[in-house]
C-alpha cells in the first residue's frame, strides 16, 4: 500500500502561499490555525529558498508518543490523524512536534488552547462519522474521492508534491537528474528516519 | 495502599517497554544519572545537541545533495561540473535542520522555524527516565512509609491522652491549611493523570471515558490551581513567623525529631521538620505557581532563559538563548518534576499528620490538641500556651503558694 509523504522542493517552491490558501479554504479552517505555512530561509538575500510545511505525518511520530490521552492514530497509508473528541487541548504534540504542525484555536480557559487541529493530508477524520460532523472537525476527505492533498495539487510550480513516497520521490529524483541539483528532500530524514530508503 | 504501588507499578514496567522502543535513547543514557542528580541537573539535560539526522529515505543520484553530506566540503550540492547552486545551500540548510529561523507570513510561536529538534529531548525525557523515576519516587516513598509504620508502628503518647486539650490551631490557620491541603490534593491527581492516567488508568477506563475525565481533570487543574495559590499566601502569612529556624532546631535535628537518643526534642510551635516542609512547600508553590502560569498561557511568560542567566553567575552552563518552545518544554519539565518531588514529600506529611502519630490530627482536625501530645511534642510552645491561659483564668495575678 502507498505511504503518504509531502515533499517540498525548495528550488521551485517561489513562496506564494496558495497551498496555505487552499488548505485553509478547502478545510475551512478556523481564524488563526494555518495547517500549512511557507517559510522563506535567507529572505532577500542570495541562495533565497523556501518550504511549504505542514504535518508531514512522520513514521514514529512524536505527537502520538507524548499525547496524554493517546488521541492519535496513523492509518494504513502512513497519514497521522488524531481525534478531537478525545483531544483535551494540553498543547504536548506542539512541544514534542520538529515541525511545528499542531495548531490550537484560543477557545479554553483564559483564552488559551482548544482542540488541536493540524493538517490530515486530506484524509478527514480517523471515525467513521457523517460527513458533515467530520468536515466540521476535520475537513474534507480527499483521500477518499481518490484525489491527493488540494495544497499540492495546485502547486503552480509543482514544488509540493503529495502522494506515494516511492512516487514522489522518484519524481523529485527525476528532476534532480534533469537539473542537476537539488537540495534532497527535505524534512524527510527528520520524518521519516525509521524507514530504510 | 499496595493498590497504589501496584499500580504505580505497573506504570513504570509500561514506560520500560516505551523506553525500549525509543531509538534515539541510546544517545541519552546519561539522563538517567542527571535526574537522579536532581531537578535543576535533569533540566540540563536539555542541553544536549540533538542527534544528528538520519540520512533522506530519498535515493538521490549521485550529483545531488542530500542533507547528510555536509561533512564533505568538496563534494558539493549539484555536483562537480554542473554548474549547480553554490556552496551557501549545504551551510544553509545545516542551519535550517539545527533551528534556524526564517520569515514566515503566519504568525505563531515558531511559525518561522522549518526544523525544532528540541521536541525529541523532551520527548525522551518525558516518556522515559522522567516518568520512570517518577514512579519509583512515588511507589518508594509508600513502601518506605509502610516500611517505617511496620517497624516503628504509631508514635504514641507516652503519658498516655490527658483527655484535656489547648488550642493549636484557630480556625483561620485550618481554613488555610485546608484551602491549601484540598487543592494540592486536586492538583496532584490531576497532574499525575496528565504522566500517568494513559499507562494506569486508559487501560481500565477506555479512550472515550479517559479522555472526557481528562480533561475535567485539566479544567480541574487550570482552576484550582488558583486556590492554590490563595492558600499559600494565607498559609505563608500566618506561619512564617514562627517557622524562622531557631536554635532548638540544630538540636531536634542531630537528636533524628527523637528517633536517635529516645525522648522528645524541645521545640516550640513548630520542630525543624515541619520548618522544613513549610521551606519546602513554600518555595516549590512558588516555584510550581510560576511555572504553571508559563503553562496555563502558553508562551505569554517566559521565565527560563532569565533563571538560566542568573544560575550562571553560579558557576552553571545552562543554555541562555531559548526557543519558545523550549521554554514551555522546560516549564513542563520543571513544573511536573517539581510536583511530584512534592508529592512525595505530602504522602510523608499526611502520614505523620495522620496514621502515623497518636494525637497528631485533631491539630488540623478540630483544632485542639492533647496537652500531654503538646507537652512531649512541642514543649515550649505547650509551656507558653498553658501559662497565658493561666494568666487568663487568674486574671494576671499570681496566686500565692500557701
Amino acid at each position: 500500500m502507498a505511504r503518504m509523504k509531502f515533499l517540498c522542493d525548495a528550488e521551485r517552491c517561489i513562496e506564494c502561499n496558495a497551498c496555505v490558501t487552499a488548505c485553509k479554504n478547502e478545510h475551512e479552517v478556523q481564524w488563526g490555525v494555518n495547517r500549512r505555512r511557507v517559510v522563506t530561509i535567507n529572505d532577500g538575500q542570495p541562495g533565497e529558498r523556501s518550504i511549504s510545511v505542514a504535518c508531514m505525518h512522520c513514521s514514529e511520530a512524536p505527537c502520538m508518543a507524548v499525547c496524554p490521552v493517546d488521541c492519535f492514530s496513523q492509518t494504513a497509508q502512513g497519514v497521522v490523524l488524531h481525534d478531537k473528541d478525545l483531544c483535551i487541548g494540553c498543547g504536548y504534540c506542539f512541544y514534542a512536534c520538529p515541525f511545528g504542525a499542531p495548531q490550537y484555536p484560543q477557545r479554553s480557559n483564559f483564552g488559551t488552547r482548544g482542540k488541536m487541529d493540524k493538517c490530515t493530508f486530506c484524509a478527514g477524520g480517523p471515525k467513521d462519522e457523517p460527513q458533515k460532523v467530520a468536515y466540521q472537525k476535520y475537513g474534507t476527505n480527499r483521500l477518499a474521492e481518490g484525489k491527493l492533498p488540494l495544497c499540492a495539487e495546485m502547486c503552480s510550480t509543482k514544488a509540493l508534491l503529495a502522494g506515494d513516497g516511492d512516487v514522489v520521490s522518484d519524481i523529485y529524483r527525476k528532476r534532480v537528474v534533469g537539473r542537476g541539483f537539488g537540495s534532497g528532500a527535505w524534512g524527510w530524514g527528520k520524518a521519516y528516519s525509521g524507514q530504510a530508503g | 495502599m499496595f493498590q497504589a504501588i501496584d499500580l504505580l507499578m505497573i506504570a513504570s514496567a509500561r514506560c520500560n517497554s516505551t523506553v525500549k522502543n525509543m531509538r534515539l535513547l541510546r544517545s541519552f543514557g546519561f539522563a538517567r544519572t542527571a535526574v537522579l542528580a536532581g531537578l535543576v541537573a535533569l533540566l540540563g539535560v536539555m542541553l544536549a545537541p540533538s542527534s544528528a539526522d538520519a540520512q533522506s529515505s530519498v535515493r538521490p543520484p549521485s550529483g545531488a545533495s542530500t542533507p547528510g553530506e555536509q561533512q564533505a566540503p568538496t563534494n558539493l550540492p549539484g555536483g562537480a561540473g554542473l554548474g549547480g547552486a553554490p556552496q551557501y545551500d549545504t551551510e544553509m540548510w545545516r542551519k535550517v535542520r539545527e533551528g534556524a529561523s526564517g520569515n514566515a507570513q503566519q504568525i505563531g510561536p515558531g511559525a518561522a522555524v522549518l526544523v525544532d529538534s528540541s521536541g525529541s529531548n523532551w520527548q525522551i525525557l518525558r516518556e522515559g527516565d522522567y516518568t520512570k523515576y517518577g514512579a519509583y519516587g512515588l511507589g518508594g516513598i509508600l513502601l518506605l512509609l509502610a516500611l517505617f509504620f511496620l517497624l516503628r508502628g504509631r508514635i504514641k503518647v507516652d503519658a498516655g491522652m490527658s483527655g484535656s486539650t489547648i488550642t493549636r490551631f484557630t480556625d483561620v490557620e485550618r481554613a488555610g491549611h485546608w484551602l491549601l491541603a484540598v487543592s494540592f490534593i486536586i492538583l496532584a491527581v490531576s497532574g499525575l493523570n496528565i504522566v500517568y492516567g494513559k499507562h494506569v488508568l486508559m487501560p481500565v477506563m477506555g479512550k472515550e471515558l479517559f479522555a472526557s475525565f481528562s480533561i475535567g481533570m485539566k479544567w480541574a487543574h487550570n482552576y484550582v490551581a488558583f486556590a492554590f495559590m490563595v492558600g499559600l499566601v494565607l498559609t505563608f502569612i500566618m506561619w512564617v513567623a514562627q517557622n524562622i529556624p531557631n536554635r532548638y532546631d540544630a538540636i531536634w535535628l542531630l537528636r533524628g525529631g527523637g528517633m536517635i537518643g529516645g525522648g522528645h526534642p524541645p521545640a516550640k510551635k513548630f520542630n525543624a521538620g515541619q520548618k522544613i516542609l513549610f521551606w519546602l512547600v513554600m518555595l516549590s508553590g512558588v516555584s510550581l505557581s510560576l511555572s504553571g502560569i508559563a503553562l496555563l498561557w502558553p508562551f505569554e511568560f517566559p521565565m527560563f532563559a532569565k533563571t538560566f542567566a542568573f544560575l550562571n553567575q553560579f558557576g552553571l552552563n545552562l543554555p541562555t538563548e531559548l526557543s519558545a518552545n523550549q521554554e514551555q518544554q522546560y516549564a513542563t519539565l520543571w513544573h511536573g518534576g517539581l510536583a511530584i518531588f512534592m508529592t512525595i514529600v505530602v504522602f510523608a506529611h499526611i502520614y505523620i499528620g495522620t496514621i502515623g502519630m497518636q494525637g497528631a490530627f485533631s491539630a488540623m482536625g478540630s483544632g485542639e490538641v492533647d496537652v500531654n501530645w503538646a507537652k512531649e511534642h512541642h514543649n515550649i510552645w505547650a509551656k507558653e500556651v498553658l501559662e497565658k491561659e493561666r494568666e487568663e483564668i487568674t486574671g494576671g495575678r499570681v496566686q500565692p503558694a500557701e
